[in-house]
């Protein structure tokens, strides 16, 4: 479904991204691990739009995207969340949820018509199946961290997206919240038939979670295959696994 | 309809006030109905710049470029060009917006601060443009007695002139706020990134939103020459500009009646106290540093927190007030 192939970014002489391949196939839940600084969020900047790799190619649904803006690369149907929760502070939570819909039903431009009275139905859909309705009308910028990362998830479903791409989606949050998080996780990608594409820093997330595993280190693609693959990938046990483990 | 900043009981206190502005030339002295014109005028102007500033998170510093537009526009098209009088009062505004759309296209390629200066240049250029041009507009003198149509000569006719298109723009800006455009662009204030990857072309969007806060803006120029029959540079200064601006952040610029309240004040500071002395400017700036200190979200920001925010206010979290003081 999306493949990335060889793409290579650089700041300032700085290789983030240095050769990178990703393959991930309809219906799985693919994890990007590595330590800090892996070049992990720069592969997803580039797989989105948000950056332009400096060579390589990314392909979603046998089309190449890499040279298109966000805004297009959300309408071929990938949507992404934040590592630091980036929702609309100063809208309630149904709003948040509701402009990603209307974008999705191309109304945004729609000038004359109150917002009020429009994709109620969808949005409280996505609210209530991520568990946030009651707090619909809530502004979003009082939420608590954890419903953050619930709310950044619930607006990159106002796209209905066929893939999701979560940029550590439980970063920051307690075990239990992340084991919650999670499980909500996987519910959406069985239910709604998502591919998801996500980076965790928890191990034990990863490999409880993921049905591949791409591992990334300064920049490069060390491996990528099953769970138990990569746990006994001798490069990869030198690179991060190791020292984690020890 | 569901109102919310508009009002908080319904319709009611709105129709209340428009039947009271419709009354007032019968029981105010005129200098007065005069004065509320003029406070509409600017009124208008300044809901058109929060439209960008408050809703849409541009920093649209020469806004007042677009006024001067629509002003000169329409007195050159009356006093030169010599076209029926309506032609005139509509071709104006999408001057305007067309002067919006040149300079807003290379402004959206800008972000923040950086938008602004280019802005400000760029609107400046207009500036220069009426204060030079003096075979076209007379430079510094400006141009006078610019002959409007009987019936809206007298300051009565005019202000109910003005204040019926006043009341127009007003319920049609109110449209586009609560509208998904307006949604969409007060998303667009919060996190720009974050729109573009909910699928929302960011400066397509930004640009419209100049075009129509500079339309609105033009048509505040074609009401303040019905109300003076004057033109002058002065309505295309930088200093204009800042003044509405601080209008916006008065009267809170997240809020969508906070402008009008902005500019009355102004206005009549201006008005009456300009009588006594003529560094009114200095009360204004006495003002503008308790409101940062203590309304940051200006006065009428400061009463949406207090007394909720329209249908959320059930459940909108009470967020921490220290403005008693």
């Amino acid at each position: 479904m999306l493949k990335v192939e060889k793409v290579y970014k650089s700041f300032d002489k700085f290789l983030a991204v240095n050769g990178a391949d990703l393959t991930v196939e309809k219906g799985q839940l693919v994890a990007v691990i590595g330590p800090n600084g892996a070049g992990k969020t720069t592969l997803f900047n580039l797989i989105t739009g948000m950056l332009k790799p400096d060579r390589g190619r990314v392909v979603f649904n046998g089309e190449e995207i890499s040279k298109l803006p966000p805004h297009d690369i959300c309408r071929k149907g990938i949507a992404r969340s934040f590592q630091i929760a980036t929702i609309f502070p100063r809208l309630t939570v149904f709003k948040n949820v509701q402009v990603a819909v209307l974008s999705q039903q191309k109304k945004s431009r729609t000038l004359f018509r109150p917002a009020d009275s429009m994709a109620v139905e969808e949005t409280n859909r996505i609210l209530a199946d991520v568990g946030l309705l009651e707090k619909a009308d809530d502004l979003a910028g009082a939420l608590s961290h954890g419903d953050h990362r619930i709310l950044e998830i619930a607006i990159a479903l106002g796209n209905e997206p066929r893939m999701l791409i979560l940029d550590e989606p439980t970063a920051g949050m307690s075990p239990d919240e992340t084991s919650s998080t999670m499980t909500l996780i996987k519910r959406l990608a069985e239910t709604r038939g998502l591919t998801i594409l996500f980076c965790e820093h928890d191990m034990d997330v990863v490999f409880n979670t993921a049905q591949s595993i791409m591992v990334m280190h300064y920049g490069k693609t060390i491996v990528q295959g099953k769970p138990e693959d990569v746990k006994n990938n001798v490069e990869v046990q030198d690179a991060y696994l190791g020292g984690a483990d020890a | 309809m569901q109102n919310s900043a508009l009002n908080v009981k319904g319709l009611w206190p709105s129709l209340l006030t428009l039947v009271l502005l419709i009354l007032f030339p019968i029981i105010l002295p005129q200098f007065y109905v005069y004065i509320l014109a003029v406070i509409f005028v600017t009124a208008l102007l300044a809901m058109s710049l929060n439209l960008l500033v408050g809703f849409g998170g541009l920093f649209q510093f020469h806004h007042a470029a677009f006024y001067g537009v629509g002003a000169y526009t329409f007195a050159l098209t009356v006093t030169k060009a010599g076209w029926p009088i309506w032609l005139c009062f509509l071709v104006s505004p999408f001057a305007a917006a067309l002067a919006g759309f040149l300079i807003g296209w290379f402004c959206v390629r800008l972000t923040s601060l950086y938008f602004g200066m280019l802005q400000i240049s760029l609107g400046s250029l207009l500036w220069a443009i009426a204060f030079r041009w003096y075979s076209l507009t007379k430079g510094d003198d400006g141009i006078h007695s610019i002959p409007i149509p009987g019936f809206i000569t007298s300051k009565t006719s005019a202000y109910y002139f003005i204040l019926f298109f006043f009341v127009i723009c007003l319920v049609v800006m109110y449209r586009i706020y609560k509208s998904p455009f307006g949604v969409t662009l007060q998303a667009i204030r919060d996190n720009p990134a974050r729109c573009s990857a909910v699928g929302i072309n960011v400066r397509r969007h930004q640009l419209t939103a100049i075009v129509i806060a500079t339309f609105f803006a033009g048509v505040a120029g074609v009401l303040f020459v019905i109300l003076e029959q004057s033109v002058f540079p002065d309505l295309l200064f930088w200093v204009l500009s800042l003044e509405i601006f601080i209008m916006c952040l008065l009267g809170g610029w997240f809020t969508f009646t906070g402008p009008i309240l902005g500019a009355a004040i102004t206005v009549s500071l201006r008005t009456f106290v300009g009588i006594y002395t003529e560094y009114w400017t200095l009360i204004l700036g006495v003002i503008l540093i308790l409101l940062i200190f203590f309304l940051p979200e200006g006065v009428m920001g400061f009463f949406a927190q207090k007394f909720g925010r329209g249908r959320n206010k059930s459940t909108a979290p009470a967020r921490e007030q220290h403005a008693e003081s």
